[in-house]
């Protein structure tokens, strides 16, 4: 399980990193990016599916 | 506020933002147009358009060629092309245009970043103690006139580096740019030329003494290799001032006047504060305080409406937040809503540069309440008013907190 934002899509809402900061993180801009290679071990696959669920932008998927 | 112009009567047909009745309680009007229209129209204004859904708001929100951003304020001013620079736009980025939008909101985005944000939370604890230290023992307090608006004026005014004594000052000029819907072009101008005249002080203050703050930074901040033109630093000061009072003073009234009258969310708040983080989105989504605006760019038929240039569209978030399309049990406050993909923010390329400093300030203004009062009640219903226009928020809100 993997997350993945769409940079293209992405605002800086800032909802993932608030959800999920294990998964992700911000830059200069406020825009969200993936922490790492975005793997998600299993105790974090609520909050990856949390954060793909509460961004406005429909920016955040996961890649199974 | 005293109302010359007709009550409206179909809100469909005729609505109009600053009508007594979607002042008070919108959200059943909004209900009733998403399943009649679900754009409404009105003359008012010089004419404009008001679409109800979440699809529809996220439309117009996205499509920059259809729709401008040069004046985001519905008024009875409606500005021609001649009125509004292009491309800077008279506030910008917020009233920029694609593509010098990106460049000045590149500029502005590092200064709201949450990395910068989340090191002003201990000043913003500080400040919401000290307003409640004034309170005293008082058994009623203002939650509107005496806290949530000091919040975002005391940060706002330490982030310009601003005079402290100035910040009345600064409420008169966000109260006189939005809550003046309907005030002629006369009055208008010279609130405009006082404002600038106060803001080109500040700025000759700072050019003297450069210091470690907001006008400094955009002082010193550059566009292709030359510093900015005057009245781009002033508007983007303005834009600080105007969009980063009122918005989050009216979520944190909104969201106390709220658990005033909802104790067992006030309790579950003050018994589980791990609840906070998804609350604020809650609260964010419930009392969406900002509708935005914009203008027609070209003729063009939207949803089956034959939308010309210059026509206005307002742009309710708020509205979208609230269509039960996106969200179950639209209509319920459900304190710990796990999925939550409002727009209080706007969407796209214009969403609000400040959400991280409002979010962090609404999250430190309601945990420093509850933990002064964690039981508090209206005073009286009845006498708690909401603000007219395009930001709404509660504005007086006597709350008995013994």
């Amino acid at each position: 399980m993997k997350v993945v934002i769409n940079a293209d899509a992405c605002t800086g809402q800032g909802r993932c990193f608030g959800i999920a900061p294990e998964l992700f993180d911000f830059d200069d801009l406020g825009n969200g990016v993936v922490k790492g290679d975005g793997n998600v071990t299993p105790e974090l696959a609520e909050k990856a599916r949390l954060a793909e669920a509460n961004c406005p932008e429909h920016a955040i998927s996961i890649e199974e | 506020m005293s109302h010359t112009k007709p009550l409206v009567e179909d809100f469909a047909t005729d609505f109009d933002h600053a009508d007594p009745q979607w002042v008070s309680n919108p959200y059943p009007i909004w209900e009733d147009l998403r399943t009649r229209c679900p754009v409404a129209h009105t003359d008012r204004y010089g004419g404009a358009w008001f679409p109800a859904t979440h699809e529809l708001v996220s439309r117009v929100a996205k499509d920059t060629e259809n729709f401008t951003s040069r004046s985001v304020v519905m008024s009875n001013l409606r500005p021609t092309d001649e009125d509004l620079p292009a491309p800077i736009g008279i506030a910008p980025p917020i009233t920029s245009d694609p593509p010098f939008h990106a460049i000045a909101r590149r500029l502005v985005l590092p200064a709201f970043s949450p990395g910068v944000v989340n090191a002003l939370e201990p000043q913003i604890r500080a400040l919401c103690n000290s307003l409640l230290d004034d309170m005293g023992d008082a058994a009623v307090v203002n939650g509107g006139t005496q806290f949530a608006q000091y919040i975002p004026v005391g940060v706002i005014q330490q982030m310009l580096g601003f005079p402290l004594e100035d910040i009345e000052m600064f409420l008169q000029i966000v109260i006189d740019v939005l809550d003046s819907i309907d005030s002629t072009a006369e009055d208008r101008q010279a609130t405009a030329d006082k404002n600038r005249a106060y803001f080109e002080k500040q700025i000759q203050d700072h050019v003297d003494n450069p210091r470690d703050d907001f006008t400094s930074y955009l002082l010193n901040a550059e566009i292709a290799g030359g510093k900015l033109e005057l009245d781009h630093v002033i508007g983007t000061m303005v834009l600080t001032l105007v969009a980063g009072i009122d918005t989050t003073w009216s979520a944190i009234s909104s969201s106390l006047w709220h658990l005033a009258q909802n104790p067992d969310d006030l309790a579950r708040l003050v018994n589980e504060p791990e609840l906070m983080d998804v609350a604020v989105e809650e609260f964010l989504r419930f009392y969406a305080p900002v509708t935005m605006a914009r203008l027609v760019a070209k003729d063009h038929d939207f949803n089956g409406c034959p939308m010309k240039k210059d026509d206005w569209v307002l742009l309710g978030f708020p509205a979208a937040n609230r269509d039960p399309e996106v969200f179950e049990d639209a209509d319920k406050f459900i304190i710990d809503r796990r999925e939550n993909r409002h727009v209080a923010f706007g969407l796209g390329i214009h969403r609000c540069a400040g959400s991280n400093l409002a979010r962090l300030e609404l999250k430190v203004a309601i945990q420093e309440f509850i933990k002064r009062y964690p039981t508090f009640t209206l005073e009286n219903p009845s006498e708690v008013t909401f603000s007219p226009g395009q930001v709404r928020g509660a504005r007086n809100l006597p709350i008995l907190v013994k």
